[in-house]
């Protein structure tokens, strides 16, 4: 057992007392590791002074034991052998802590993720938990005291994305008294949500649910909402981010425009010659616009690659007239950068929807009535491209109607997860196309999915209104007739897995049921909040059943689809949930970090700068007239990248300094 | 650019136009082809049905012997693309198949290493040649000749390596390359019946028949493939078409419209050996041929 070397602060001069714990998880880990033989191992290793095995360590009974040990047999190291630390490293560091003893003096081995769900083989799952256990005795001795750091929270909050979760996440901040900065990318808030004109199962008008809490959002008191913007840089750490948000420019003082859209009346083109976003292209809008009636700000936007002004500079700026006194364009506008400090950050970025052209078989980009559903979506909404009326290109309207599943979901060559959310947007698309237009609808499915709170009444609801339902992946899309009734009509190639045949079914439009995908940046916005994505690309939780909001760097939340596909109920409740998280965090006014910071021993440090290019966090800074490096334990997050690369070793890591990992690695090694 | 050329028997037999244009064009462009020495059937989909194993060894026999080589082999009959490709994808994948395979390889004193590439003439021509070069030598512009361009179902299915299974287009570049003019043909990889003629003819003629009517429809002069039996199908089935009315199209390989456009002779690229003949779309749209 080697000298324990002194901390300076005296605090741990005595010689090491190892209790060591050894928890039998019920069977979890009794059942493939002897856990009689490693506690009787245990006990005779140097420094251990108790040795003890229990059902359920992090119990209060086994926590007692512990304490007591600690009071009674002067124990001032403790070896827990469990589960993962991540799930019960702080229950027993609080142990000591209660004991009186400094709570870095624990050291976790964890048997039951690392050993015993692992091995099928007892006795060698037992030799290794020996080993295990031997490296983290020998390890513990050598830990020192460490404080956690206090570090207070900035109330105010940044929300990233301005649709319905985004929305939702900002008023309920807002409305409990805190700054709330929304930062949305489009000229205005409403998300997908706006597009859209009922929703199921209860078939209420989206805009009517939405554009209320539209309007509190831009009219709150407590909410500066900056559309038209993206977040460029993010520094800090929890409680104290530091922001930078890029205004781009839409050439229009929001202050001053009115939203009278005059300017638009004006415009020197008649009419709208650039296909209109909001409306998937359906429709045409002129250079200057507003996204669509109900917009958050009504403040109009202009589009310089379309506007002659920016073109030519000869335009007759008929718009500026019409704007008259108010004065509110102006084309000399550049982009701003804003700087905010906030303590938690929410992300609700949302996703995007299936680009259908990657389907050539079903024909979208080929056929022009082949549809997405976000597109029928905007056909349907009574501020739409059509005013609400379900027509083909041609104006007419159709008699048959064909909706298929799953378009870019639950396919090996696409996207394997299911979307969620389209078997029951396609019943509302059904039933909705139906009610208006009259025609024959036929749903081709996979399975149905309709697991929610009214959802399969709903599906029950639209067999008795006649809608068909043919079980089946759709082969394709195709426009060649093999018989006369399928002249001029787009055929649909399905097996019937229920009839056992294939049918063709002929139609007069195609509506794709496009599944959900991760927004076509979010590797981009991953780093920038420095949290991860799945393999698919959907932001990580920190646990996928208890804490789903939460993201692996602190402080930082999610909300809504940009997590895994959601319908807006399930958006609605994840805001409401990443709200009070940070609501949490904020009335805690401090937070405490773990000390795992690193730190420079400066008569070793040859000042050759190799370390603060790496340092992602940028707290590595050099100390000009001392010729020394020096960090920021602040902005440290103790990553061990500078560690690593310091070619003196001269920077250490607290808790993972040189002497504890070798004493772990020879532990390890040390066959006894 | 030299290449190892596996005919494989179609090519010897109905695909004679094939293999007679296909030369053609590989010569006007300077590439040499060097047949593979000895080699066998590559056991065509027919066998693998029947007798799986035998018809792995048949084909890895053909993929051994093309080792010793150390050249991209080029397999233009679709079938024979279709199944060396298959068994170089089941060894890789499937450890008793490789298992058994080498076994009966090193009876005859043979190894398969999985180290050659079994490509297609349209793989080569479009990505090694590329459509510049094809262009620059074309001395007989197809003049808009319309063309259905139809690949049928095994170049692209399961194993698309070098097109896009759904859509592909390389020969509708290759062709346009030479001038003509490419019609929309949503059938270009739709199945032409196979063998079904002779086992389920009702099913085998709807079939054909929907190729045929569908090219015709979209104003085709002429359907150029890329498979014998495709070709054979669809040429040899159009008088006998069932409850369908006859149809009259022409039906050629894609190296013989190349191998016009390249200057090659109609003699020596087997257009007389057309059923239908091409000579009067040729003649209307002036293009006057060697």
């Amino acid at each position: 057992m080697p000298e324990i070397r002194s901390p300076g602060d005296g605090a741990n001069r005595e010689p090491p007392r190892v209790g060591v714990y050894v928890c039998h998880c019920g069977t979890n880990i009794a059942g493939t590791v002897d856990v009689k033989a490693v506690t009787e191992y245990a006990a005779k290793l140097p420094g251990v002074v108790v040795s003890r095995d229990y059902k359920y360590m992090c119990s209060d009974p086994g926590q007692a034991l512990i304490q007591q040990d600690i009071s009674e047999h002067n124990v001032n190291r403790v070896v827990v052998a469990s589960c993962s630390p991540l799930l019960h490293e702080p229950t027993f560091r609080r142990v000591l802590s209660r004991a009186g003893i400094n709570s870095f003096f624990l050291q976790m081995v964890n048997i039951r993720e690392h050993v015993s769900w692992v091995h099928l083989d007892k006795q060698a799952a037992t030799e290794k938990t020996k080993d295990l256990v031997r490296a983290a005795v020998r390890r513990v001795s050598l830990h020192k005291p460490l404080q956690k750091r206090r570090v207070p929270i900035n109330p105010n909050v940044l929300v990233v994305g301005g649709g319905i979760a985004g929305i939702h996440a900002a008023l309920t901040l807002a409305d409990a008294g805190k700054q709330v900065y929304l930062v949305e990318r489009e000229p205005t808030i409403g998300g997908h949500m706006a597009k859209f004109d009922k929703t199921f199962p209860t078939l209420d008008c989206a805009a009517c649910i939405l554009t209320p809490k539209m309007t509190s959002v831009g009219s709150h008191p407590h909410i500066t909402l900056w559309t038209y913007s993206e977040i460029v840089k993010v520094e800090g750490y929890v409680g104290n981010y530091k922001v930078q948000v890029k205004r781009k420019p839409r050439y229009i003082h929001e202050d001053l425009c009115i939203g009278c859209q005059e300017c638009i009346t004006a415009c020197v083109y008649k009419e709208g010659k650039t296909p209109d976003q909001f409306n998937l292209g359906l429709s045409k809008r002129k250079p200057v616009y507003l996204p669509f009636p109900q917009a958050v700000p009504q403040k109009v936007v202009i589009d310089p690659e379309t506007c002659i002004q920016f073109k030519s500079g000869k335009c007759k700026k008929t718009c500026v007239e019409a704007c008259g006194e108010r004065q509110a364009i102006d084309f000399t506008q550049t982009e701003k950068f804003e700087e905010i400090e906030v303590g938690t950050i929410i992300l609700a970025t949302g996703f995007k929807t299936f680009d259908a052209s990657r389907h050539p078989y079903y024909g979208y980009g080929r056929y022009p009535n082949v549809y997405t559903s976000l597109e029928v979506e905007r056909l349907i909404n009574a501020a739409g491209p059509t005013g609400g009326e379900v027509v083909l290109r041609d104006g007419t309207r159709p008699k048959s109607v064909g909706i298929i599943h799953c378009v870019g979901s639950r396919d090996a060559n696409t996207n394997r997860w299911c979307s969620k959310v389209c078997c029951m947007y396609s019943l509302k698309l059904a039933h909705l196309i139906k009610e208006r237009t009259g025609a024959e609808v036929y749903n081709f499915y996979i399975d149905m999915r309709t697991p929610g709170k009214g959802y399969e009444e709903f599906y029950d609801r639209l067999l008795d209104e006649g809608v068909h339902f043919v079980r089946g992946r759709v082969a394709e899309v195709s426009d060649w007739a093999v018989h006369p009734s399928e002249e001029g009509k787009l055929v649909i190639r399905a097996e019937d897995t229920l009839a056992a045949f294939v049918r063709r079914i002929p139609v007069d439009m195609v509506v794709l049921s496009v599944g959900l995908e991760p927004q076509a940046d979010v590797q981009e916005v991953r780093r920038l909040f420095n949290i991860s994505c799945s393999t698919e690309g959907w932001f990580l939780e920190r646990h996928p059943k208890l804490a789903p909001v939460s993201t692996f760097t602190e402080g930082v939340y999610i909300a809504g689809a940009c997590q895994g596909p959601k319908d807006i109920p399930d958006s609605v409740a994840q805001a409401g949930a990443a709200a009070a998280e940070a609501l949490a965090l904020i009335d805690a006014q401090f937070v405490e970090l773990e000390p795992y910071t690193a730190f420079i021993s400066e008569e070793e440090c040859s000042g050759c700068k190799s370390c603060i290019p790496l340092c992602p966090y940028q707290a590595i800074s050099f100390v000009e007239d001392k010729k020394k490096a020096a960090i920021n334990e602040v902005l440290c997050k103790g990553c061990g990248t500078c560690v690593a690369a310091c070619p003196s070793g001269s920077i250490q890591q607290n808790f993972f300094e040189d002497d504890e990992i070798f004493e772990e690695i020879e532990g390890v090694l040390a066959y006894a | 650019m030299k290449y190892t050329y596996y005919p494989g028997c179609s090519l010897r037999g109905t695909g004679r136009a094939y293999e007679e244009s296909l030369l053609a064009v590989f010569r006007a462009l300077d590439i040499e082809l060097e047949e593979l020495e000895d080699w066998n059937c590559c056991g065509a989909t027919t066998y693998l049905s029947v007798d799986e194993l035998t018809s792995y060894a048949l084909a890895a026999r053909n993929l051994a012997l093309a080792e010793r080589e150390h050249r991209d082999v080029i397999a233009p009959c679709a079938a024979c693309y279709l199944v060396l490709n298959k068994t170089q994808r089941y060894m890789h994948d499937y450890p008793d198949i490789k298992l058994v395979v080498t076994r009966a390889l090193a009876a005859i004193g043979l190894t398969c290493e999985d180290h050659v590439r079994v490509r297609h003439p349209l793989d080569i021509l479009l990505h090694e040649v590329g459509l510049k070069t094809i262009a620059e030598k074309v001395k007989i512009p197809l003049k808009g000749l319309k063309v259905a361009p139809y690949y049928g179902c095994q170049i692209v299915r399961p194993y698309a390596t070098f097109d896009d299974q759904h859509n592909p287009t390389s020969m509708d570049r290759l062709l346009e390359a030479c001038g003509a003019k490419i019609v929309y043909y949503p059938l270009k990889t739709r199945c032409c019946g196979g063998s079904q003629k002779g086992t389920l003819p009702e099913i085998g003629l709807d079939l054909i028949h929907y190729l045929l009517s569908e090219a015709q429809k979209n104003g085709a002069e002429v359907i150029a493939t890329v498979c014998p039996l495709c070709q054979f199908n669809l040429e040899c089935f159009q008088k006998e078409a069932g409850n369908h009315p006859p149809i009259s199209m022409p039906v050629l390989y894609f190296t013989q419209l190349m191998a016009l456009a390249l200057g090659a002779s109609a003699k020596t690229i087997g257009l007389q050996r057309s059923l239908v003949s091409i000579a009067p779309v040729l003649a209307k749209k002036e293009i006057a041929y060697a």
